[in-house]
C-alpha cells in the first residue's frame, strides 16, 4: 500500500490554510567559530573522551604503527576498510580482513575477537565527539558498529572544538554520517550512563600529531 | 487533521492521577530518577557560555520552519526521493498504520525490529502489525523493559523510568527468553549485558527495521536519529528495508541548522555533553545499509495544533523530556496519568491540541503553572502559556450556556473583595462542608460536587473549607 489518496493534497491543503504568515529571522549569534587551535584543543579532546570512558592515546605520526600493535595485542583479527594504509599495520602480528571486492560479512565482523581500525572525518572536542562519513579510511557503517572493539585514529589537524565547525568540514553531509562519542551507552536504568549495549563496548582513539 | 491513537486519554488527569499517587514505589522510582537528571542537565548546560543564544536559535528556526511548513515539506519530498527514498503520506494514526503495515507485508518478513521513536508509539504501531499478524521488537533497553512488562511507556526518554533497578531485573528473570534468571543480578551493567545478548541474533538477521527521526532535512531529504546504544545504529544500518515515520514538524531547513539542535538535544535530554551516537542518512547508499528506504509523513493532529496562534509554538518540540524532569506534578504522579504518549507539560499542551477526543481537556490542569518547564525547554516553548491559553479555550468554548466557571469567578471575585464579606462566606461555607465532610472522608476534598461547581470538579478536586480559619484560630489562640 502507498500513500491513501488524497493524503498528500489534503495535509498540504490544511498546512497552507494554517500557515502563520509572517517570516521568521533567525539570530544566529551563538559561538559559531573555533578559538585558535592547539595543545589545548588536544586536551580537551581526550579529556573528553575519557569521561566517556574511551581510551586515548597520543603519538608521533612515526609511532603510530607501534601504537596500534600495542592497543590490538588481545585481538585475534583486525577489519579494515578499504582506504586505511597498510603501513599503520606493519607491526600487528594478527590476521587482517580488508572490507573490499565483495566485502565483508556480518558473520564475519560478529566473529570474537574481531576489532576494526578507522580513521575519522573530524573530531569535536568540545564533547568528545568523532564524526565518520563513510570516507576511504572509514568505509561502511556497520564494519563500527558489529565488532565489539573500535579503533579510531584522530589527526591533529581534524580536531576542531565546537560542533559548528565541525559540521561545516564535512565534504558531503548526504553521505551516511555517523557520529560517536564514547562507548555505546545506556540511561536506561534510573537514568545513570552504563557504558556496553549494543555498539562497541571497547572505544579506543589514538591521536596522532 | 484531528490527532486519533494513543494521544487519546481515555480517563480525566485526576482519576488517573489519583490512582498512580497512591503507589509510594513509584513516586520513589521518579523522584531518583528526576533528580538525577535535573542534576546532570544542569551541569553539563551550565558549561555552554552561548546556551541562551542556541535556545533562541532554535526556537526561531522551528518557528521558521512552522511559517514555511508547505514549501519545506514538498522540499524534502523531492530531495529525499531524488536520494531514493519513497515518500508516502498519512492524515492520522490509522491511515500511518495501514501504510507501514502494507510496506512490511510486502517484503513478506513477519518481524521487525524497531527503534525507539516517539511517532510510531503516538501511532500505535506495534498493536496495528501485531493485529496482522507481524511482531514489532522494540530495542531500546527502556522499551524492551516496557515490552516485556506488558506496560505502556511512562516517559519520553526513558519509558521505563517508573522502575527501579531491582525491578528491572525481576521482569527480565521471568520474561526474557533464554536469561539465566538465577544468575541475573540487578548491576545495571549486567542487565545490559542481558539486554545485548537476547537481542543480538535478531539485529543480525531480521530484514525490516522501523525508525522514527529526530530530525528531517528539507534541503537535502537526510533523517537523523539521535541515540545511546547502538541499537538504533543496528535497526538503521543492517536491515535490507527501512521504515521511518515522521511527523511533519521534524524538519529543518538545512544541513546547517543541525549545528544548534545537537547542541541543544543531548544536554538537555539525557545530561550529556553529546549522546553515544547520531545517525544521518540520505535515502538510499548503494553498499551501505538499507537498499529500500521508505518515509511516511504523518499529519495527526498536527495541522490541527499549526491552525492555532498561541498553540502551535509546542510544535516547536524537539522531544528532550527536560520539561517532564523538572515538572513538580510529573515527579508525583508519573507519565501514565496523562494517558497520552506524551505525558508532563508538553503532554499537557501538545496532547489536547492534537486531538480534542477522551479526556484531553483535562490535561491543561495538569500543572501548577510554576514555569519550570519553560526554563528547562531548549526551545523556549511557554508552556505555562499555551496551559492558559487551552484553559481559556476550555471556558469559551462553552459560551452559549452560562458559563458557571466564570459565573464562579465573578461571584468569587466579589466575596473576597471585602473581608466582611469573605469572612460570612467563609462561616457558610464550613456549615455547608459538615455533611460534605462525611462524602469527602479522610482525604478533605471533593471528588465531584454538583452543578454549577461541577465546572470545577470536572478537571480538578475540590478541598474542603477548613474547619476554622487562620483568622479564627490566631484570635482564639492569642486570646488565651
Ligand atoms: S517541550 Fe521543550 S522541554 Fe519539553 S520535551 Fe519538548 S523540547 Fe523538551
Amino acid at each position: 500500500m502507498s500513500t491513501p489518496p488524497d493524503a498528500r493534497t489534503e495535509i498540504l491543503r490544511r498546512v497552507r490554510a494554517a500557515q502563520p504568515a509572517a517570516p521568521v529571522d533567525v539570530p544566529r549569534d551563538y559561538a559559531a567559530d573555533d578559538g585558535p587551535a592547539g595543545l589545548a584543543l588536544v586536551d580537551l579532546l581526550v579529556d573528553r573522551l575519557e569521561d566517556y570512558k574511551a581510551t586515548v592515546r597520543r603519538c608521533a605520526a612515526a609511532d603510530l604503527p607501534a601504537i596500534l600493535a600495542a592497543s590490538l595485542t588481545d585481538v585475534p583479527s583486525v577489519a579494515l576498510p578499504p582506504g586505511v594504509p597498510a603501513a599503520w599495520l606493519s607491526l600487528y602480528g594478527g590476521e587482517i580482513a580488508r572490507d573490499s571486492g565483495d566485502g565483508l560479512t556480518v558473520a564475519d565482523l560478529d566473529a570474537p575477537g574481531v576489532a576494526v581500525v578507522t580513521g575519522c572525518a573530524v573530531a569535536v572536542a568540545q564533547t568528545g565527539t568523532l564524526i565518520l562519513d563513510a570516507g576511504p579510511d572509514q568505509g561502511r557503517r556497520l564494519l563500527t558498529l558489529v565488532p565489539d572493539h573500535h579503533v579510531c585514529v584522530v589527526r591533529v589537524d581534524q580536531i576542531v572544538e565546537r560542533l559548528p565547525a565541525a559540521l561545516r568540514r564535512l565534504a558531503d553531509p548526504t553521505r551516511p554520517l555517523t557520529m560517536i562519542s564514547g562507548p555505546s551507552a545506556t540511561s536506561d536504568i534510573e537514568l545513570n550512563r552504563v557504558e556496553g549495549v549494543h555498539g562497541p563496548r571497547r572505544l579506543d582513539v589514538v591521536i596522532v600529531a | 487533521m484531528t490527532g486519533t491513537g494513543n494521544v487519546v486519554t481515555p480517563l480525566p488527569f485526576p482519576t488517573a492521577a489519583r490512582r498512580e499517587l497512591g503507589d509510594q514505589q513509584l513516586r520513589h522510582n521518579l523522584r531518583k530518577a528526576t533528580h538525577t537528571i535535573r542534576d546532570k542537565r544542569l551541569r553539563v548546560v551550565g558549561e555552554v557560555s552561548d546556551w541562551e543564544q542556541l535556545r533562541v536559535a532554535g526556537a526561531a528556526i522551528k518557528d521558521d520552519v512552522l511559517a514555511r511548513l508547505p514549501d519545506l515539506l514538498e522540499q524534502f519530498e523531492a530531495a529525499a526521493t531524488a536520494a531514493g527514498a519513497t515518500v508516502h503520506w498519512a492524515r492520522d494514526a490509522g491511515e500511518a498504520c495501514a501504510v507501514v503495515a502494507g510496506l512490511v507485508r510486502a517484503t513478506g518478513t513477519a518481524e521487525v525490529v524497531k527503534v525507539k521513536s516517539m511517532a510510531t508509539q503516538e501511532i500505535g504501531l506495534n498493536e496495528a502489525l501485531e493485529a496482522v499478524g507481524i511482531q514489532a521488537v522494540e530495542t531500546d533497553l527502556a522499551e524492551l523493559i516496557v515490552q516485556l512488562a506488558d506496560d505502556t511507556p511512562s516517559h519520553i526518554l526513558v519509558p521505563a523510568i517508573h522502575y527501579n533497578r531491582s525491578q528491572i531485573r525481576d521482569i527480565f528473570a521471568s520474561r526474557m527468553l533464554g536469561v539465566d534468571a538465577s544468575s541475573l543480578t540487578d548491576d545495571p551493567p549486567a542487565l545490559a549485558e542481558a539486554a545485548r545478548r537476547h537481542l543480538r541474533s535478531r539485529f543480525l538477521s531480521t530484514k525490516v527495521g522501523i525508525s522514527g527521526a529526530n530530525f528531517a532535512i528539507a534541503s537535502s531529504g537526510t533523517l537523523a536519529v539521535v541515540e545511546s546504544e547502538g541499537n538504533g545504529r543496528m535497526c538503521l544500518t543492517l536491515p535490507e528495508t527501512l521504515i521511518s515515520v515522521v511527523g511533519i514538524e521534524k524538519l529543518l531547513p538545512s544541513f546547517a541548522d543541525l549545528e544548534v539542535f545537537l547542541q541543544l538535544l543531548p544536554r538537555s535530554s539525557t545530561g550529556e555533553r553529546m549522546n553515544p551516537y547520531t545517525s544521518l542518512w540520505t535515502g538510499v547508499t548503494p553498499g551501505d545499509g538499507p537498499q529500500t528506504v521508505h518515509i511516511v509523513l504523518v499529519d495527526n493532529g498536527r495541522t490541527d495544533t499549526l491552525a492555532d496562534e498561541v498553540g502551535r509554538q509546542a510544535l516547536r518540540c524537539i522531544r528532550c523530556s527536560a520539561c517532564l524532569n523538572v515538572c513538580p506534578v510529573y515527579e508525583r504522579v508519573g507519565g501514565h496519568a496523562y494517558g497520552s504518549v506524551y505525558p508532563g507539560p508538553i503532554g499537557a499542551i501538545l496532547s489536547p491540541q492534537m486531538s480534542g477526543e477522551g479526556a484531553n481537556r483535562t490535561l491543561p490542569y495538569a500543572s501548577t503553572l510554576c514555569g519550570a518547564c519553560f526554563d528547562a525547554c531548549p526551545v523556549r516553548i511557554d508552556i505555562p502559556q499555551v496551559l492558559v491559553h487551552l484553559r481559556q479555550r476550555g471556558v469559551d468554548d462553552s459560551r452559549g450556556r452560562p458559563s458557571a466557571e466564570r459565573t464562579a469567578m465573578r461571584t468569587m471575585s466579589y466575596v473576597m473583595r471585602d473581608r466582611r464579606r469573605y469572612a460570612a462566606a467563609l462561616r457558610t461555607a464550613r456549615r455547608g462542608a459538615a455533611p460534605l465532610r462525611l462524602v469527602a472522608g479522610r482525604r478533605g476534598a471533593l471528588r465531584r460536587v454538583p452543578w454549577p461547581l461541577s465546572a470545577w470538579t470536572s478537571v480538578r478536586d475540590a478541598p474542603l473549607p477548613p474547619k476554622q480559619t487562620f483568622r479564627e484560630w490566631w484570635t482564639r489562640e492569642h486570646s488565651s
